[in-house]
């Protein structure tokens, strides 16, 4: 499994996450280019079922970043994130999907070197975690 | 203190001194109406009833074992707006404990209605409980009650009560305003009253009712009661782990799911107005199809079902009260309340919440504190 390269769905917040994606880019910090990145207006409007779907669709795991406690741009969407991020790690696991396979961060606009660390130790955790099954266990 | 009292039973006769007990709520309760599941000229059913004429109480039975909605739907329709007067509902325990998560949900409210839950003993499917009760009507609510009492049990010829049933650690409404008590209660004489709450008591109060004791004989009754239940449902709990333990697993579980939605319109909390899965986001393109069929060489028609069942566990498993609906309404005999029951024991477990027990406990996903759950970020803010 050497040469396995995990397909990490990462839903980040367009004032905080995405931002400090976009500086990781201009600061010319190197990640690993597992990431698929989804910018949403804010973490509190990640669905619980857009990461269901991502999981069944064969995605070997799911980030969800977003603003500081305190930070959110909208007061409170990354509370209301984290409690559904709760609930998605009690029922994921039931059915065999390792609960280190969802990781929810918080990373600032300015944080461009915490966004390129944070996604270089998730690629590792997943490589070393191996792929999802989920794609030769489901006929949709 | 619990406020309590009896109703005499005269003659044996259950049914007839509940349904006298229902005719003086109307009479002398101050009440616009009573709801309560009555046996229909039509077919031998037993379903919920409105009444307002004390007269036409004389099918009432709220002991059939057999519940064929769970009428917390309909108290929801009569409360969801002001009804113009109180009216008493006539309640399972898992129809109580929905409707309180309705109430939560703002799709009903305590306002207008006395709660009035009766002990269960559990129901048979809607498939076997017209084989159960034949033609013979209240007569088998009787038979039903006999052989709970005298220790036969609940099965009847090749069926028994419905696993959610079997698997219910509530079987008494400990938060109805008034409780029927019938569990380590000599039926033969009485049936308890007890009024939970201020409300319970002042109707208590107008009915005139002889005082009664809770026989210490009840707690022991109940806790015996609620261990058996316990008891399987943890083997269910075990069991069904073990049947869904993996995506292939699930698959396999839920092979059998033609996206009828069936489950979720006979769930009681399952709240939206309208699901998602109704909605134009599921109505994919045709091409669509072709798409997907095309990237894996196969796809199963219809489409979205494990999906569906996931997300609706999403959804409400923090607030299902195990009433068992889904399963019953079930066309090709999923076992869908032996998953909900198993994750939301989960669910509920990690908000520290328990569906249904009281309308001050707020739900889930409803809410949020600033400092909680630091452990799935690291521990950091």
């Amino acid at each position: 499994m050497a040469d396995f390269e995990p397909t990490i769905i990462a839903f980040v917040c367009n004032w905080c996450t995405y931002t400090a994606a976009d500086l990781a880019g201009t600061s010319r910090l190197a990640y690993p280019p597992n990431v698929r990145m989804i910018r949403m207006m804010c973490t509190g409007m990640v669905d619980p079922k857009y990461v269901i779907k991502a999981f069944l669709e064969g995605a070997d795991a799911v980030l969800i970043s977003g603003c500081h406690p305190g930070d959110c741009h909208y007061i409170n969407g990354n509370y209301k994130a984290r409690r559904r991020v709760k609930l998605l790690k009690e029922i994921l696991p039931r059915f065999g999907i390792d609960e280190k396979r969802l990781k929810l961060t918080w990373i600032g606009a300015s944080e461009g070197v915490d966004f390129a660390e944070t996604v270089k130790e998730m690629v590792a955790e997943i490589k070393a975690l191996g792929p999802s099954n989920i794609k030769e266990q489901m006929v949709l | 203190m619990a406020k309590t009292a009896k109703i005499e039973v005269k003659d044996q006769d259950l049914l007839g001194s509940l349904r006298g007990f229902f005719r003086s709520l109307l009479e002398k309760g101050e009440l616009q109406a009573v709801m309560v599941p009555q046996h229909l000229p039509m077919k031998n059913t037993v379903m919920p009833t409105l009444v307002t004429d004390p007269e036409k109480i004389n099918g009432a039975d709220p002991l059939a074992p057999v519940f064929p909605i769970n009428a917390a739907k309909v108290v929801s329709k009569l409360t969801r707006r002001p009804l113009g007067g109180q009216v008493a509902a006539v309640l399972r325990p898992c129809e109580i404990r929905a409707f309180i998560e309705l109430v939560k949900l703002k799709q009903g409210s305590m306002e207008d209605v006395v709660l009035v839950g009766v002990d269960c003993y559990g129901a048979y499917s809607n498939d076997n409980y017209p084989r159960f009760v034949g033609d013979e009507g209240a007569a088998s609510t009787i038979r039903f009650y006999q052989n709970v009492t005298s220790g036969k049990g609940t099965a009847y010829e090749d069926f028994d009560i419905s696993p959610a049933c079997k698997a219910c650690e509530y079987p008494v409404p400990d938060n109805a305003d008034l409780l029927i008590g019938l569990v380590g209660v000599e039926t033969s004489d009485h049936l308890l009253v007890k009024a939970n709450t201020p409300k319970g008591e002042e109707l208590l109060g107008r009915l005139g009712l002889p005082s009664g004791q809770e026989a210490a004989e009840r707690a022991k009754a109940i806790e015996a009661l609620v261990a058996e239940r316990i008891a399987y449902r943890d083997q269910m709990f075990d069991e069904t782990s073990h049947a869904t333990a993996d995506i292939q697993k699930l698959t396999s579980y839920l092979a059998n799911c033609v996206n009828c939605y069936n489950c979720r319109v006979a769930c009681p909390v399952c709240y939206c107005k309208e699901c998602v899965f109704v909605t134009d986001v599921f109505d994919h393109e045709p091409m669509q199809y072709l798409r997907w069929a095309r990237r894996k060489g196969i796809i199963k028609m219809p489409t979205d079902t494990v999906f569906y069942h996931i997300t609706r566990l999403a959804h409400m498993s923090t607030a299902c009260i195990g009433c068992g609906q889904c399963s019953n309404a079930c066309p090709n005999n999923i076992p869908v309340m032996e998953i909900f029951r198993t994750v939301a024991n989960y669910t509920q477990k990690a908000f520290d919440y328990q569906a249904g027990r009281s309308v001050e406990d707020e739900p889930p996903l409803s809410v949020f504190r600033e400092a909680e759950f630091r452990e799935l970020t690291g521990g950091k803010d």
